[in-house]
């Protein structure tokens, strides 16, 4: 098969570390935290009131003037990605539409509209709850819920805004995006809960690897940051119990002594390009994207799947797919959310694909950004980049007593030098049975 | 050369039926879906109608009862991928012997969100509501959302879960995806699914769509954007794609879910072939959230993309099943692309027909019974009509099959799907020869 070879030359990334991939690196080798009390809206309710949110931002400062008054119909997974959209052409120096308006570039633009894509994946989008339940409560009675569909025909849907619906469609965050950046290829978005950034990455790279664009923005972005967000979780009975008192504590991946996530909220969006496209605009290669793969669980679409079949099969594609032996990985990125079950059913994929090896290095993020969903994969991606960039595995928060048998060994005190050449990172839904993985080496010409 | 793939199963849940065949024929007789709102009390709403899936939906006739029951959670969304998907899996023969390699067999829908759980959700926000504050206490709100809720409607409503129904029910392993490009996601689910399946990632695809917004929320929603007919009186005739008159689409539901197969893996368990997927294109307009580019541009990129995908020529399209959805704007638009497209190609364009006139508009799902619709023409040489056309548009000039099916020989046809945002797919589906493609 006559492929092209798809570099990274690019990350942005919005996460409870700050906006931009170096608030997040900087971040993880100072061993911050960004878990603490929600403070998006009042959480007294809920059985706990932690949160790991994105710290404040304008959005004037991330698109065109003249498309200031469009932000006012952006739910915030909306915005998280045209956060991320800037920092991840910024950090590339690729002159966009967006960046020629914004004045931070002048000259040509590097990449033809009609070949630039973007493919972003994007989680259940949550309608904002106060202007939602505003609109509600005219039409229902307030002592016992119940509710007057009649009223509300004809009377109380009118408190709603006319584009109200478009502020939650899940493709919104594509069509933003490719609206002030120009990206008029193809475009797609992938909800796959936890899974939509490395099937949305991993979709991107065939993109530009059969020749169908030249340059991609690709990862997703999702806000659990809201009273619905949180709740669903609850319900289903994800979220950690107690750690209110040490909040940087409380999410402890592959650490049987908490049970549970944090929710959370982040965005990551990497810029893919042909690596001929990229040497010949000069870009600065950061990384070579040489696997994907995907793999299904069908034990239970609600459940983990205990052999953890599903998530090994997406890995051994990857790996397949880039021409890797297990034994040539020399970093796994985890998926690690802290839920038992989950982490247990991950470890389990991963003996699987490694077999007998012993200390695989080895990083998992929530443990400092919680878990947003869609927008978590592609962090984790922007982890690696910068790993690989960097030859450092960064700490990873709350590992100490992780448990893995002796398979995967985390650094926590503090960074680590390691060279690295390749690694891999696995994401799948918890909501559902999708998996899918990347590969990514070092970039040596 | 890649792989080529082929159609190997159809199945589908529409407003008009849930087996393939009678659901054709009433395409052809030009029957309609459209009827009174019941899945919920729309009565007072600006549109009272929809086009809902009928109480002929027995999933447990289709997937048996015991299955049924596992499913018992899932959402109307997830209850129509599955039926859909069956039914594909059984026309394509796996029923009778499943393929050998399951990793080998993947996924691709464009899935709608599931439902909303509105009557919980609607008296946690009405109970929670602070009248002296004029805000939502949150803290109030909590502890009457965690009471009522149930938490396996609320996981429901994830978009990958009718997938994920499907890959537990029906064991599949390979690589699996939800698209959800608002009106073109099964569209565009299909053009990856073959991409997939023409790099040799999967021997099979289980693809199509799956949605319903026929509830208080996604009515609000579209009555809202103004985009749904508001004909309460005539309903049965309110859908009229490319009509002078038309005032908007119909809101329906349902599943359509194809089949598709790597050729050579096709030939060699001896599948009947019903058609060939020969081209995909997709683009973004990159223009505005809330209209179409005004020249179409986005649109005549994505049907010239697949058409140079599918080593054809505009010459070579003997139908068009339009996105057609009966509102001012796309009817208009799509009608303008069409037109420049084939002017450009320097011919007249061919027939095009939408059968959104009958269907409804089933959102997600929609492109996935368009592109059936297509291969139906094909297998039988009959284009379905656009009903309730009466009033000619200037805006509207191309040969939209009026009111009565109309027999032709069709070889290839281009299916097009357009999304809110600007996101438009074009598929080329072609009957099927042993020939390799020019």
């Amino acid at each position: 098969m006559n492929e092209r070879r798809v570099v990274i030359t690019g990350c942005g990334v919005a996460t409870p570390l700050g906006i931009g991939v170096d608030a997040l690196w900087d971040g993880l080798i100072a061993r911050k935290s960004g878990i603490g009390p929600i403070k998006a809206f009042d959480a007294g309710g809920l059985k706990s009131r932690l949160g790991a949110e994105v710290p404040d931002y304008k959005m004037a400062d991330f698109v065109p003037k003249t498309y200031r008054k469009s932000t006012k119909v952006m739910a915030r997974d909306i915005e998280l990605a045209v956060v991320c959209a800037l920092e991840a052409t910024r950090h590339a120096k690729l002159i966009t539409k967006c960046t020629l308006a914004r004045d931070e570039a002048d000259g040509a633009l590097s990449v033809d509209s009609t070949r630039f894509g973007a493919n972003i994946g994007a989680g259940l989008i949550c309608a904002d709850l106060q202007e939602l339940a505003g609109a509600l409560q005219t039409s229902g009675d307030h002592a016992s819920g119940a509710f007057d569909e009649q009223k509300w025909g004809e009377e109380g849907m009118y408190q709603l805004t006319p584009l109200w619906l478009l502020k939650f469609l899940p493709n919104m965050l594509g069509c933003h995006v490719t609206i002030v950046h120009d990206a008029q290829a193809p475009s797609n978005t992938i909800t796959c809960g936890e899974a939509s950034s490395h099937l949305a990455i991993g979709e991107a790279f065939r993109t530009i690897a059969r020749g169908a664009a030249d340059v991609c923005i690709c990862g997703g972005a999702e806000s659990k940051m809201n009273p619905m967000g949180v709740m669903r979780q609850q319900l289903i009975g994800r979220i950690v119990a107690g750690g209110d008192d040490d909040p940087a504590t409380a999410c402890r991946p592959f650490d049987g002594s908490a049970n549970g996530m944090v929710a959370g909220e982040s965005g990551g969006l990497l810029i893919l390009e042909d690596l001929e496209f990229a040497k010949k605009r000069g870009a600065r290669i950061l990384a070579e994207v040489i696997g994907f793969g995907a793999g299904t669980s069908i034990s239970s679409w609600h459940e983990p799947e205990a052999d953890g079949v599903g998530a090994a099969l997406a890995v051994e594609n990857a790996l397949r797919d880039a021409g890797l032996k297990a034994a040539q990985v020399d970093l796994v990125c985890t998926f690690g959310t802290g839920i038992n079950g989950y982490d247990a059913a991950e470890l389990a994929a991963w003996k699987r694909v490694l077999g007998d090896r012993r200390d695989v290095p080895a990083m998992a993020l929530k443990g400092a950004l919680g878990t947003s969903g869609a927008g978590a994969g592609a962090v984790d991606l922007a982890g690696v980049v910068m790993a690989l960039h960097h030859n450092t595995l960064p700490p990873s928060a709350n590992t100490e007593r992780a448990a893995t048998d002796g398979l995967l060994k985390f650094a926590q005190a503090g960074p680590v030098d390691l060279k690295i050449k390749s690694a891999v990172s696995l994401a799948y839904a918890l909501s559902g049975s999708q998996n899918a993985a990347l590969v990514l080496r070092r970039y040596e010409g | 050369m890649s792989r080529r793939v082929v159609i190997t199963g159809m199945g589908w849940i529409t407003p008009l039926g849930c087996d393939i065949e009678t659901v054709w024929q009433r395409l052809q007789a030009g029957k309609t879906g459209m009827a009174p709102t019941t899945n919920f009390d729309a009565s007072k709403f600006p549109t009272t109608f929809s086009s809902e899936v009928k109480d002929d939906f027995d999933l447990a006739a289709i997937i048996g009862a015991e299955a049924a029951q596992r499913h018992a959670t899932a959402s109307l969304n997830s209850r129509f991928a599955l039926g859909a998907a069956t039914l594909a899996w059984r026309s394509a023969g796996f029923d009778r012997q499943a393929p050998t390699d399951m990793s080998r067999v993947g996924i691709y829908l464009g899935g709608g969100e599931g439902p909303l759980d509105f009557e919980p959700f609607a008296a946690a926000a009405c109970c929670g509501w602070d009248s002296e504050q004029r805000s939502l206490n949150t803290v109030k709100w909590a502890q009457v959302a965690s009471e009522r809720l149930d938490r396996m409607k609320e996981l429901e409503q994830e978009p990958n879960l009718a997938a994920s129904h499907i890959a537990c029910h029906l064991k599949v392993r390979g690589p699996s995806y939800n698209t959800l490009t608002a009106c073109a996601a099964s569209t565009q689910a299909i053009g990856e699914a073959m991409c997939i399946l023409r790099r040799g990632d999967a021997d099979v695809m289980i693809s199509g769509g799956t949605h319903s917004m026929i509830h208080p929320l996604g009515v609000t929603g579209f009555n809202r954007l103004t985009a749904l007919s508001t004909r309460n009186d005539e309903y049965a005739s309110a859908s009229r794609p490319f009509d002078r008159t038309r005032d908007g689409f119909v809101l329906g539901e349902g599943a359509a879910m194809v089949i598709l197969e790597d050729l050579e893996h096709a030939q060699a368990r001896g599948a009947t072939i019903l058609a060939e997927v020969a081209g995909y294109g997709s683009t973004a307009d990159a223009f505005r959230i809330t209209d179409i580019h005004e020249s179409g541009r986005g649109a005549i990129a994505a049907m010239r993309l697949a058409i140079e995908d599918a080593g054809i020529s505009t010459s070579d399209i003997d139908y068009i099943n339009a996105h057609g959805t009966g509102t001012e704007e796309n009817d208009k638009i799509e009608t303008l692309a069409i037109r420049t497209l084939f002017q450009e190609g320097g011919r007249k364009a061919p027939p095009v027909s939408s059968v959104k006139s009958m269907l409804g508009h089933l959102i997600a799902a929609a492109g996935a019974t368009e592109l059936i619709t297509c291969v139906l023409a094909i297998r039988d040489g009959v284009l379905p009509p656009t009903m309730n056309y009466e009033h000619p548009d200037p805006n509207c000039d191309l040969d939209y099959v009026p009111n009565a099916p109309r027999k032709a020989d069709v070889c290839i046809a281009l299916s097009n799907s357009f999304g809110f945002g600007g996101q438009n797919d074009t598929l080329v589906v072609r009957k099927f020869a042993t020939e390799p493609r020019p």
